[in-house]
């Protein structure tokens, strides 16, 4: 294969990272937008997603696409709801300190994939895709399930950007966000919405990882990474940023996905996380948000 | 601050302890005579992490990149460079020195939840770059330092760290040191300036303090405590690998400060001693002792903040140091 069709490869790789990328920042920029906490655990629930995906879809007989559906309705709602009970139980006691909050969900995330190991196993198991159809290009065919993946977080960051924008909820999310004082003062019930926005972005880390499943297998240590790529993008894009989440996924993606291809992976890694603590110490705010009040 | 009061009481409390551990080392049966020699050294690691938590109240989540430092300093110039094992502890102190200036003056610029994950990312790209260059570093697999290098010829006598009686000693000798810098850190005026930008950094700020100079020792100085950790960890126990440099070591004392009491010159000793024990018996019994691990940091940021020592240093022995 010639430079040419080897970068187009190496920008699609890229693209099918950012889209699972962009869905797991998301989740972890609305937590720390509307909340002001760093869940750490972001990366488990992200796990768990993967993990619960095998299980529900391994329990489904008949053709895969069936399965891989009714994962990919359940396996959210539980990581969700998991992640409601780890809310209320803990950072709601801690009353949202982010410090505390910090060590509080270092422990959640031993807790996770301790369970995760002990009842999943240590194998790396895949699931298996929905439909197996190949786009013939000139020079190679590619998944067509990876476009789709591609897809669905188009479709899914468009929905999340019309609810922030142009809903009630997404307004009484962003008036917590903006000032949580005062929307209590104006009756907004800040505690369920906390318990709310927590949920919702465990939920989005646990879609971004039963589309991945089937392309990349599940393991119980597979959340480190996703934890990692999410922080940078986050803290490069800008926190609470939709637009920037984006962008900042779209770049760590395909860059990620072209050095990974021309050099190795471990580079790619060295690069994103250095230039990302440079960011943060010249420019806390990241590359596209705009300096807290 | 009553400090006359307690200040006498205080050393003497310190010189029991290292003599009782001195004491120990020659009755304790053979197994948890190694189990304390090893907690020893990772006790310098704690309380070179408390140094920089507990008094000036900065959480970092990379200091496994310290103790790190400590251990490739040591072990990759011994290994590759056949540096002596003296001179390997000093190149791994000097490296885990260098670095700490290095990123506490990046660092530093943020305050809060983005130190925190500076840090992290700092410590992330030290590990993965033990990974990158396993040409020299052999990566997840790892080094062992020969066991004819791990000893020190003085004349006619030769000082043999794989000896386990020696090796007891050596880490004895580098706690007790420790432990009294850091003592001498807590009461000094140094400590005080820490503790006083823990509390409230404007208002320090505000009477005259350089606080940035001051968290900036305050990193130097834990960064090469727990430097000297690694470098020791290295030598007595012969074994270099990035394990040490994953994310787990830079949690590990984070909870066995939090355990044994922030702000205590004992606490993290007390705290990874009893971890230590913790996990050892409890993967006994299953291997799924990190849901241990993960549980008490739950509990204990839930119910125990300020840990065994603190706990007790509020409610009874106020001149506890």
């Amino acid at each position: 294969m010639s430079f040419g069709p080897h970068l187009l490869l190496a920008v699609l790789e890229g693209l099918v990272t950012s889209a699972v990328l962009a869905l797991t920042a998301l989740g972890l920029s609305l937590v720390f937008g509307v909340m002001r906490v760093v869940n750490v655990a972001h990366g488990e629930f992200f796990m768990l997603g993967a993990v619960l995906a095998w299980a529900i879809s391994s329990m489904v007989p008949g053709h895969p696409s069936l399965g891989f559906l009714m994962a990919l309705l359940l396996s959210p709602l539980i990581v969700g709801s998991v992640a409601l009970l780890a809310e209320r139980l803990v950072l709601r006691r801690l009353d949202y300190n982010p410090e505390a909050t910090i060590v509080a969900t270092i422990g959640l995330l031993y807790v996770i994939q301790q369970l995760a190991l002990t009842f999943y196993g240590p194998e790396a198991r895949a699931v298996p895709a929905p439909f197996n159809f190949r786009l013939q290009l000139p020079w190679f065919g590619y998944s067509g399930y990876k476009l789709s993946i591609i897809a669905a977080s188009v479709v899914l960051m468009l929905a999340t950007w019309f609810v922030l924008t142009r809903t009630r909820i997404g307004l009484v999310m962003r008036a917590t966000q903006y000032d949580s004082e005062t929307a209590q003062a104006f009756g907004i019930p800040v505690d369920r919405v906390y318990a709310g926005v927590f949920a919702l972005g465990a939920m989005l880390a646990a879609v971004a990882a039963v589309l991945i499943v089937p392309i990349q297998q599940a393991h119980y240590l597979m959340g480190l990474d996703p934890l990692l790529l999410s922080f940078i993008v986050v803290i490069i894009g800008g926190l609470g940023s939709l637009r920037g989440t984006v962008i900042a996924a779209l770049i760590i993606g395909v860059s990620d996905g072209v050095i990974s291809v021309f050099f190795s992976p471990t580079l790619a890694k060295i690069i994103a996380t250095s230039a990302v603590a440079m960011v943060l110490v010249f420019r806390p705010q990241g590359l596209f948000g705009t300096t807290p009040r | 601050m009553k400090s006359d009061t307690g200040c006498g009481k205080a050393i003497a409390l310190h010189l029991v302890v290292i003599a009782g551990l001195f004491g120990l080392g020659f009755v304790l049966p053979e197994y948890h005579h190694g189990v304390l020699a090893r907690v020893m050294v990772l006790a310098v690691f704690s309380m070179g992490y408390n140094v920089l938590f507990g008094y000036a109240g900065l959480l970092s989540l990379g200091h496994a990149m310290f103790f790190a430092a400590g251990l490739y300093g040591a072990g990759l110039s011994m290994i590759h460079l056949g540096w002596s094992a003296p001179a390997g502890f000093a190149a791994g102190v000097i490296a885990g020195a260098v670095l700490a200036l290095g990123v506490g003056v990046l660092a530093l610029r943020t305050t809060g939840v983005a130190f925190m994950i500076v840090t992290m990312m700092f410590s992330q790209v030290f590990y993965l770059l033990t990974l990158y260059f396993s040409v020299w570093t052999r990566g997840d697999e790892g080094l062992v330092i020969p066991q004819a290098r791990r000893g020190l010829d003085l004349g006619a006598m030769r000082l043999d760290f794989t000896d386990p009686m020696t090796r007891y000693m050596l880490a004895l000798g580098l706690f007790a040191i420790v432990l009294l810098l850091t003592l001498g850190v807590a009461r000094s005026g140094f400590g005080r300036v820490l503790v006083a930008i823990r509390e409230n950094e404007e208002r320090t700020k505000m009477l005259g303090y350089d606080t940035f100079a001051n968290k900036l020792s305050a990193v130097v100085v834990s960064g090469t405590f727990c430097a000297a950790a690694g470098a020791a960890y290295a030598l007595l126990f012969g074994y270099v690998g990035s394990t040490f440099a994953s994310v787990q070591y830079s949690i590990f004392p984070l909870l066995w400060v939090l355990l044994g009491g922030a702000a205590t010159t004992l606490g993290p000793f007390l705290g990874t001693l009893f971890m230590y024990y913790v996990v050892d018996i409890a993967s006994g019994y299953t291997s799924a002792y990190m849901l241990i691990v993960g549980l008490l940091l739950i509990l204990l940021i839930l119910y125990f903040p300020k840990g065994v020592l603190g706990t007790v240093r509020e409610r009874w022995l106020r001149w506890l140091p």
